[in-house]
């Protein structure tokens, strides 16, 4: 367990290093001056000069790589061009929406995937299962803007029951804040419950089919046991990885959701600041981002570990 | 005598009573905005979503700009302007306070204009300020500024955002915490949501009715039409989906105003280069243009046709600049055939981001096909126009030209379109040195006609201000002559 998890870690680091480079290179051959673009086209040189040596654009690319490097690992994120006070501030503020909804949304669609999954495997077949595959069909296949357009029109504009968006801060209390995540959640976890729950299926009915499910049957163990004691664990690798994806897709992914709803969080705030040439924001978001999509795979694979001895063990 | 109290005091309850609806009134406002302003100071950057948000209701300058786009005085309560026009004795309100206590005077005028002028300055209109030499306090109610030579524009140009009053010592910190002399003080800012500011009781000038008023960021157009629908917000001063307009003229709930903004869009030519450099091929192009099927069909037939680089709702616009070349297919044949061209011209049009440029550009290239120009299209970002056509490398170009009165870039030779014309120099000259509002509207006029006549660019249409808001708002302005949402005179109807 411990060569394993070393092996992991090295790798994880090597790809975080690499992630550094490939995104202040990016970053470095966009064209266009920030300056210029944050001052306009009526601004004379000199101001544009002066604002240049402001956000320190004049030091040398490599210097200010290392810079932002070192930055990075003692906690100091830089400071945003347009909104001039620390990035590590803003993307804490963002992480407060983003993350909330990127749980809530993964609980929902856990909660409805994984019985509807388990419901369709056991009466495989079935006029259930058809029904089942057939509207997980249909949500994989709705796109999630149009979905929130919906409930929108639906819970804001016709019912009045939730606001139609905007998130108005924790600092409001609970209830206002959560009622704010409700519909943009919900849109968000209907295409990834679908997945899930297609997923599950298949990998339960696959599991079902296989020689240990027969044998314990033989031995006598009633269809109930066998499917919750031997299949399902069997049947949880690829769902757990699944799951691991849609994580990372939550947090990173929902700039679509976000601005249907008009959220402050993290998909704007990076989409925003690239509009707006603020690179000390885009840099951190996105390496943020990498590093949380790569910390989640980290996690997955140790996840697989715990619930399969036999990687574990193949990997020592 | 029992009795009348109590029937007083019945009567007192009833009219109460009575009254309570009205007093009730709803006196906050929540307004939707497309973009977040990337900070909050006017005197530090170029972006409209910061006017937006402070002009007027935050920071007040010497001066103002009307719903019209007249000159009002503001904190300058007088003026006297010497007879060579070159020096300036503004007399100040007193008793006006910042928010946060501090009293304002002469002092701070000295400060903030020369720290809008010093050599480090990032403000981004630091051309506003170029013609000043010197600023004397008098005393703390008077203020001297002299000019290096006379600029007819300079009150105009000291009411504008990034010409302001603020303090020395909360200019450092106005980017985040605004601190200002206006009617509205700045209360909260929650980054990618909403910006609130109340109303400020201890104002100088005439409080406003409105007690909060709440700028919440909906970047999305769909979003926009929900959270108008759901009540979420009660008005978009500009809002983003033209094509929803209709069904918000039928909604008796809302009031729809289409107005004009300083958003003068041109099909920008490079004087510079051949074949642009020859009037002929300019005007031909100019009469190809039917600038109606441009606004109908990129514009969801928002805009207001313009003949030349001015905005169609200020006084001084001359309407019959339109006339100078009128769509004419055959007549574009015949200029651009005495100009040598019956072959036809190959060039390049550079498009950027905004729908006007990108659906406008192919109506633009399809028009011009008929006359023989073929176009190449070139979309590109906004730091790539910066970086080409911005810098003079570029054939054609549209572009949305949306600073107040700024027909004076046609006067430098050196800017983009590479315009060098001696005539219209010497208007703008005269221009200069003209501070009576008549006289200078004369000449505005004529450096309209010139400009129209020269064909130095396409002049197609000023860009709307389409803003959709609840019937019962008051005082939200239709025109946008400085890109602001001056709440100063908004109140609600019963």
């Amino acid at each position: 367990m411990a060569w394993f998890f070393a092996k992991r870690l090295v790798s994880f680091t090597v790809t975080l290093a690499l992630a550094t480079i490939v995104i202040f290179t990016m970053l470095e051959i966009v064209p266009g001056d920030p300056a210029r673009l944050m001052l306009g086209i009526n601004a004379t040189q000199d101001a544009v000069d002066a604002l240049r040596q402001q956000m320190g654009l004049d030091i040398p690319p490599l210097a200010r790589y290392f810079a932002w490097v070192s930055g990075m690992l003692t906690g100091d994120f830089g400071r945003s061009y347009t909104y001039s006070v620390p990035v590590a501030e803003l993307i804490g503020d963002r992480l407060w929406v983003s993350l909330p909804l990127a749980m809530i949304s993964l609980a929902l669609s856990t909660l409805v995937a994984l019985p509807v999954g388990i419901a369709a495997a056991s009466r495989r077949g079935s006029a259930a299962d058809t029904g089942i595959m057939a509207s997980t069909q249909l949500g994989v296949a709705i796109p999630n803007f149009w979905f929130a357009i919906l409930l929108v029109y639906v819970f804001a504009v016709t019912l009045r029951w939730v606001p139609a968006g905007g998130f108005p801060g924790w600092d409001k209390g609970l209830m206002p804040g959560l009622t704010a995540l409700i519909l943009p959640s919900i849109a968000l976890a209907l295409p990834q419950a679908a997945i899930l729950s297609r997923v599950t299926r298949s990998a339960l009915v696959e599991a079902l089919g296989e020689d240990y499910i027969r044998t314990a049957r033989a031995k006598g163990l009633g269809r109930r046991a066998v499917l919750w004691r031997h299949a399902l664990r069997n049947a949880l690798i690829p769902v757990v990885t699944i799951m691991g994806l849609q994580f990372a897709f939550l947090l990173a992914g929902t700039i679509i959701i976000e601005n249907v709803f008009y959220l402050p969080g993290l998909g704007r705030l990076v989409f925003q600041a690239i509009t707006q040439n603020d690179l000390p924001v885009v840099q951190n978001v996105v390496m943020l981002l990498v590093a949380t999509v790569i910390i989640i795979n980290f996690l997955v694979d140790i996840a697989y570990a715990l619930i399969d001895p036999r990687l574990r063990k193949r990997e020592a | 005598m029992n009795s009348f109290i109590r029937t007083i005091a019945a009567a007192a309850l009833v009219a109460t009573a009575w009254t309570a609806p009205a007093m009730a009134a709803k006196d906050t406002i929540t307004l939707g905005v497309v973009l977040e302003p990337p900070h909050l100071d006017p005197t530090a950057g170029a972006a409209a979503a910061i006017d937006e948000i402070v002009y007027a209701n935050v920071f007040e300058g010497l001066t103002r700009i009307g719903s019209k786009g007249e000159i009002l005085p503001a904190l300058a309560e007088s003026w006297e302007i010497s007879e060579d026009g070159k020096t300036y004795t503004f007399h100040l309100h007193t008793g006006v306070k910042f928010h946060d206590g501090s009293d304002f005077d002469a002092d701070d005028v000295k400060f903030s204009i020369d720290r809008a002028r010093a050599e480090d300055s990032t403000n981004a209109q630091k051309g506003l300020f170029k013609a000043i030499e010197n600023v004397e306090v008098v005393d703390p109610a008077t203020v001297k500024v002299t000019l290096s030579s006379p600029a007819g524009n300079f009150l105009f140009n000291m009411g504008w955002g990034d010409a302001v009053m603020v303090a020395a010592e909360s200019a450092e910190g106005n980017k985040e915490n605004p601190v200002g002399t206006g009617p509205f003080k700045f209360s909260s800012w929650s980054k990618g949501s909403a910006i609130e500011i109340v109303r400020n009781d201890a104002y100088w000038g005439k409080p406003v009715a409105l007690s909060k008023a709440t700028f919440r960021i909906i970047p999305d157009a769909s979003a926009a039409i929900a959270a108008l629908q759901a009540g979420d917000v009660d008005g978009f001063p500009n809002f983003p989906a033209p094509e929803a307009i209709p069904a918000f003229q039928a909604d008796p709930r809302f009031s729809v105003v289409i107005g004009s903004t300083e958003g003068e869009t041109i099909l920008a030519m490079n004087n510079k280069r051949a074949p642009f450099d020859n009037l002929k091929v300019r005007a031909a192009i100019s009469s190809a243009i039917d600038r109606k099927a441009i606004i109908d069909g990129a514009m969801f037939g928002l805009g207001t046709p313009i003949g030349t680089h001015f905005a169609p709702h200020h006084p001084a616009y001359d309407a019959e600049t339109i006339n100078t070349w009128p769509y004419d297919v055959e007549k574009a044949k015949a200029l651009l055939k005495e100009a040598g061209f019956e072959n036809g011209i190959k060039a390049k049009l550079t498009l950027p981001p905004p729908t006007y440029a990108r659906r406008g550009g192919e109506i633009i290239a399809s028009q011009l096909r008929a006359i023989g120009i073929d176009l190449e299209i070139v979309p590109v970002e906004w730091k790539q126009w910066l970086e080409g056509p911005f810098k003079g490398d570029f054939d054609m170009t549209i572009v949305s030209h949306t600073e107040p009165m700024d027909i004076g870039i046609y006067a430098n030779p050196g800017y983009y379109f590479g315009y060098d014309g001696k005539e219209f120099q010497a208007v703008m000259d005269k221009l200069n040195l003209t501070t009576d509002e008549a006289a200078r509207y004369g000449l505005m006029a004529d450096a309209q006609k010139i400009i129209a006549r020269d064909a130095v660019n396409v002049y197609l249409f000023e860009l709307a201000k389409t803003g959709v808001w609840d019937a019962k708002i008051n005082g939200l302005w239709e025109n946008s002559p400085v890109q602001a949402n001056d709440l100063t005179g908004v109140s609600w109807s019963d």
